[in-house]
């Protein structure tokens, strides 16, 4: 157990590093740079490269990318040169935001996704597997900005129940929680509707029929535990996903979180940040995922942590 | 012995009168069964006998009402004095576990993975509101009326944690669960090493001279029959063929296919019993031969169509004109035995 779970982070800790390198490769590969950017258009040739010289962008990438792990190491992740303040602040200042509302996206997601999927999946190809299967689709297809919108215009605009756009309370999160859980609850829903008709061929569930139990005892009390994994493992990678990915959104309801930032310091090659964002969500995925390595062995006794084959 | 063998003295526990089923085809509808019959007298052991295809699992599954819904049955199943066919899905739901049980084939893939076999074998007895400290004690209980060593230990484990024989015999315990009048046993034993098999085989037998229930064990295994069945009934592409004392009908075929079996059990016992394999392969029910189903690979009628026309060609083996065309009744050829062949009267089956 012990040493599995040792496996598992030093498995964890390579991906880590692997996600830092590919950031660090890739946006350096795009055109442009620090330099440029910052000093705007009228800068001379000479004033851009006195300060690519001291933003250090002069050394060969090799060697920018040896100092940057070794600063990384001793949990240096450098300074933003845009905002002035050391990229991991920045990063850390926006990262409860985004967590927070990729969480209740979440919640809602998969409390409205498992119950439309376990209505739909118990009697595949039935009228109610039809409406939810079209309902999920159109959850699927509504862009993430319309809907957004949209949400506004009702709850904001016309019924005035709702904030339109900020932070800070819990009536702040419902609307843009509520858009971003709108495709992710159309995916846990459909995966829970085509692993739970799966698992509905399965021969014990004709056992339990056997006992007497109605459909919906069947499915709750047998089958729906037996589906769940398929749906934990795609639950832990979107919750990730939206960590970084939520910037309609966060854009839509003026969310202060780590995806407006993220695109922001992209554009403006601010590498500390990026690297410390890219950095930090590599870490809550890798956990995330350890999370749901550790489910599934809740979820069917057969797998065993570090257990034998 | 032969009082409580007609059903008029006792009344049968459970009286199949002229099943039918039909399940949609790729070619159009299929009569999986066709004009089933027979009877399970309480406390009796009755053998559903037959090769693969024959309607015998289908036959399980219409009583216990878990068919595919697409099914359309058709016929009486008299459970005691109620028709099941025409009884409500509420009705038909209380029978299920807790008059009518069911031991399926696969004790593996029958049992929850997800579950311990204590939660799944007192599952009737919890929705029925039994306390959470009784469970623990009837999961005991039942686990020991299986002979599962160490119960209170075992009833905790997961099924992957049983051997193949523990799962047989928990699968057996959660039949037992919701005190069952009958038991259908789906070849309880096909998944199991020899060894084990006859184990189960004795618990079964054991379970039916102490507790009195009453089982419909579908086999495709003579051998299994003539160790536990009272009453045979064999079949073929859906149809019955052949019923009677299961030690008579073993004894004494009447139906040239029940013959056939017989004679296609190699005698272990016996060194120079060579097996005597039934040719052909088994009548599917979508495309079910005219007249008698078993006419193609029937020695009988070959026997008969030499009586009557003397003058054949070689190479292809005559059939008589009868097994061809008509369908054959199922009769009462001596008291208790029933036959479905033209020819089961006649000295020739011997």
């Amino acid at each position: 157990m012990i040493q599995s779970i040792a496996r598992r982070l030093a498995l964890g800790g390579f991906v880590m590093w692997g996600c830092v390198t590919l950031i660090f490769v890739i946006i350096r590969l795009a055109p442009g740079d620090q330099a440029t950017i910052a000093l705007g258009p009228d800068a001379t040739a000479e004033e851009i490269e006195a300060a690519r010289v001291r933003l250090g962008v002069e050394d060969p990438l090799f060697l920018q990318y040896l100092s940057y792990l070794g600063r990384v190491l001793t949990l240096d992740f450098g300074q933003s040169y845009r905002l002035g303040t050391p990229a991991m602040d920045a990063v850390l200042d926006r990262f409860p935001a985004t967590f927070q509302l990729a969480i209740a996206a979440m919640t809602i997601a998969v409390v409205v996704g498992i119950t439309l999927g376990t209505i739909a999946g118990g009697r595949p190809d039935g009228v109610v597997d039809r409406v939810v299967s079209s309902l999920t689709i159109s959850l699927q297809s509504f862009p993430t900005f319309w809907v957004g919108i949209m949400l506004i215009l009702i709850f904001a605009l016309h019924l005035r129940i709702l904030p339109s756009a900020g932070s800070g309370t819990f009536s702040h999160l419902i609307l843009p929680a509520v858009t971003l859980a709108f495709p992710q609850t159309a995916i846990v829903a459909r995966l829970t509707r085509s692993s739970l008709s799966e698992s509905m061929q399965e021969a014990y569930v004709q056992t339990a029929r056997s006992k007497g139990l109605t459909e919906p005892q069947v499915l709750i009390g047998h089958v729906l535990r037996n589906s769940m994994i398929p749906v934990v493992t795609i639950v832990g990678l979107q919750t990730g996903a939206l960590l970084g990915g939520a910037v309609v959104v966060e854009n839509v309801f003026a969310w202060p979180g780590l995806g407006s930032l993220i695109v922001s310091s992209v554009s403006a090659r601010d590498y500390a940040v990026v690297q410390a964002a890219a950095l930090l969500i590599a870490a809550v995925v890798v956990t995330l995922n350890m999370v749901a390595d550790l489910t599934y062995s809740r979820l069917d006794p057969r797998i065993r942590i570090g257990g034998r084959a | 012995m032969s009082a409580d063998m007609t059903p008029e003295d006792t009344g049968p526990l459970l009286d199949v009168r002229d099943l039918e089923v039909v399940l949609p085809g790729p070619d159009g509808p299929v009569r999986i069964l066709d004009r089933v019959s027979f009877t399970v007298g309480a406390g009796r052991t009755t053998g559903l006998i037959g090769e693969s295809g024959s309607g015998k699992s289908m036959t399980a599954m219409a009583i216990i009402g878990l068919l595919p819904r697409d099914a359309q049955t058709r016929g009486e199943l008299r459970w005691r004095s109620e028709d099941l066919l025409t009884a409500t899905p509420r009705r038909r739901r209380r029978v299920r576990g807790r008059e009518i049980a069911m031991i399926f084939q696969d004790p593996l893939a029958s049992l929850n993975p997800g579950q311990t076999i204590g939660r799944q074998i007192t599952e009737i007895p919890r929705r029925d509101g039994m306390p959470r400290r009784e469970l623990g004690s009837t999961a005991v209980d039942l686990l020991e009326r299986v002979e599962i060593p160490d119960p209170a230990r075992r009833a905790n484990n997961y099924p992957h944690q049983f051997s193949g024989g523990m799962r047989q015999r928990a699968m057996t315990a959660l039949a037992l669960a919701g005190k069952p009048q009958l038991i259908l046993a789906d070849e309880p034993t096909t998944a199991l090493d020899v060894t084990v098999q006859a184990r189960i085989l004795a618990l079964l037998r054991r379970l039916r001279d102490e507790e009195g229930t009453a089982m419909l064990l579908v086999s495709h295994d003579l051998r299994v029959m003539a160790h536990v069945a009272d009453d045979l009934v064999v079949m073929y592409a859906g149809q019955v063929c052949e019923r009677g004392p299961a030690p008579d009908v073993l004894r004494r075929p009447f139906h040239p296919y029940t013959n056939a079996l017989v004679k296609s059990v190699p005698a272990v016992h016996a060194k120079s019993a060579i097996a005597d394999p039934l040719p052909g392969s088994p009548a599917n029910p979508a495309e079910r031969p005219s007249g008698c189903a078993f006419h193609p690979r029937c020695p009988l009628t070959r026997i008969m169509a030499q009586g009557v026309s003397s003058a054949n060609a070689i190479g292809t083996p005559p059939i008589h004109e009868r097994c061809r065309t008509e369908q054959p009744e199922v009769r009462e050829i001596s008291p208790g035995r029933w036959s479905a062949c033209h020819f089961s009267s006649e000295e020739a089956v011997r």
